[in-house]
């Protein structure tokens, strides 16, 4: 399968997409922020359409729109949000109605917003695989550098905020590389599923491990195994590649529980 | 030197004052019990010496130096907020976020962070939780690699807000001992915030009491007195000393028991004194 043009660009891009997303993933899971995937996900599709129409690449309009609306997200703050969850539900299901509306005035309607909805990674150009590689690269880069002060203000907030770290400033700067993620993983999964990917290895990944270097590592590997199992499942079964992902994200979330509720079951029976 | 210096200090919370023109000295090596009804201003004033919440007037001295937010001589344990962690991080994991946490980088320790990671372990005797995960601990338990935590960067004050929340009375007493210990054996002074005065009897050396925007400090007999704590209560409290156990009375209730139960309009309709 790997003779293919289109194939083996598909499984570079899935690769890139997915060690950022399991990286990326890991502290949105731990930090209990993964509403904020979900959220940036919808905001991009208007982003996405917006940009299809006036003629530039869906993806420049998906990270646009997902780093400005990360941005303020993390401007607002994370107590601001959870108390606007009705403001929040309305602006994403405004978010979704614009994109349709976008994609009305659009005339290859149908096809371009299952793309968008869903992923098509099969489409996925050679030049589109440098963009992702370049942008995955910056995001982790990113990540690495404030990598400290974020775990801490993740798992301590209150101490980290004493010892001078600022909640906010961290909370900003991670809303923007989770927004950089989310536009990656909408072009493989679509918006719809970027939760498969950004946050089904992860959470797998804090059920199996104990310290943060072994997590981070083990939902990257997750994540690439699951997308690409995902692209070969899909081209040996013709079923679409995000069904193959989703499928293999969850039931390796599911998995990754076993060992614990076995362990509790035997100690229930002693 | 002082470890904390209050001058004249007024502290107000989303505009209302909590505490008002207060001055006291609490000298290095002290074990302070840090005492008041509900909304006194306990919290409020640990992050006033954090540098967290600054003076609306007057001026905080932390160590001879001016209250700053990120001292590092100053170690520090949060109120337990919302549940139970369900984190599968082991519990060195959890100390090692703390180390250097403000720095930026990637949050792998070096060998001399490591080094100081076993070192406030050993000290708060709590080597054999690092590599449990969180989720798995007892209540007491995560208090200890809490107050581990507090040790690092070998601060001269530690200030632990509520460490006893939540406990059952045979871990209060393990942790209060276990700051006992650790105040004697390394030297720092210790402001612990509690809802009841008699977890912290035998470990205290002096009291600061703190209620109606005013503070008392010194020893237990001079501030747990029937005339300081009608002040601070604002109104007539009657100290019961029975079986070396203290109870602070306002008529029939005991105020600190009803503080303990968080919900004083259930507490003040029950009656209290058959517990004393």
């Amino acid at each position: 399968m790997l003779d293919y043009d289109f194939m083996r660009n598909a499984f570079a891009a899935a690769g890139i997409v997915a060690i950022l997303a399991g990286a990326v993933g890991y502290f949105l899971v731990l930090r209990g922020q993964t509403f904020a995937g979900h959220a940036l996900a919808h905001v991009g599709f208007t982003g996405a359409t917006g940009a299809v129409l006036v003629g530039i690449a869906p993806l420049w309009g998906l990270v646009a729109m997902t780093l400005a609306a990360g941005i303020g997200m993390g401007a607002i703050g994370e107590r601001g949000l959870a108390q606007r969850d009705v403001a929040i539900g309305l602006v994403l299901a405004l978010s979704l109605g614009l994109g349709l509306l976008f994609l009305h005035f659009y005339t290859a309607y149908a096809s371009q917003a299952t793309a968008l909805l869903f992923g098509n990674i099969l489409a996925v150009d050679r030049t589109t695989v440098w963009v992702l590689a370049a942008l995955a690269a910056s995001s982790l880069l990113l990540l690495g550098v404030i990598g400290r002060p974020l775990l801490f203000a993740s798992l301590q907030p209150e101490l980290a905020e004493a010892k001078g770290v600022s909640l906010s400033l961290y909370s900003m700067l991670f809303l923007a590389i989770v927004a950089l993620a989310t536009a990656e993983c909408a072009q493989i999964v679509g918006v719809l599923l970027v939760f498969a990917l950004m946050v089904g290895p992860a959470a797998a990944a804090q059920r199996l491990s104990q310290t943060v270097a072994a997590g981070v590592v083990l939902s990257s590997t997750l994540a690439v195994a699951e997308a690409w199992a995902g692209l070969a499942a899909a081209y040996y079964t013709d079923w679409p590649t995000s069904f193959w992902i989703t499928a293999l994200s969850g039931a390796a979330y599911l998995l990754a529980g076993a060992p614990h509720a076995l362990r509790h079951r035997r100690l229930a029976a002693v | 030197m002082n470890a904390v210096e209050f001058r004249d200090v007024t502290l107000t919370l989303a505009g209302r004052v909590v505490l008002a023109a207060v001055s006291l000295d609490i000298a290095d090596g002290d074990f302070v019990g840090v005492l008041g009804p509900n909304g006194a201003g306990k919290s409020t004033l640990m992050r006033a010496v954090l540098g967290l919440v600054p003076p609306a007037r007057g001026t905080i001295r932390v160590l001879g130096r001016a209250a700053t937010r990120g001292n590092p001589a100053v170690g520090y344990m949060p109120q337990a907020r919302g549940g139970i962690p369900t984190t599968r991080l082991c519990g060195r994991e959890f100390v090692a976020s703390a180390v250097d946490g403000h720095r930026l980088g990637l949050p792998l320790p070096g060998r001399a962070a490591r080094a100081e990671i076993d070192r406030v372990l050993a000290l708060a005797g709590a080597s054999e939780l690092a590599h449990r995960p969180l989720a798995e601990m007892s209540g007491g338990e995560r208090q200890r690699l809490l107050l581990a935590q507090t040790l690092i960067g070998r601060p001269r004050l530690l200030l632990l807000d509520e460490p006893l929340i939540s406990l059952d009375p045979h871990h209060e007493r393990e942790v209060v001992e276990l700051v006992r210990r650790l105040q004697r054996e390394i030297g720092v002074a210790v402001l612990f915030s509690a809802h009841e005065v008699n977890p912290l009897l035998g470990a205290l050396d002096r009291v600061l009491y703190l209620g109606n925007r005013q503070a008392a400090l010194g020893t237990l007999d001079e501030v747990i007195t029937g005339p300081v704590l009608s002040r601070l209560y604002g109104t007539e409290i009657e100290v019961v000393r029975t079986r070396g156990r203290i109870f602070v009375m306002s008529g029939d209730h005991s105020v600190e028991r009803e503080a303990h139960r968080h919900d004083p309009a259930v507490a003040e309709h029950r009656e209290m004194a058959s517990d004393a």
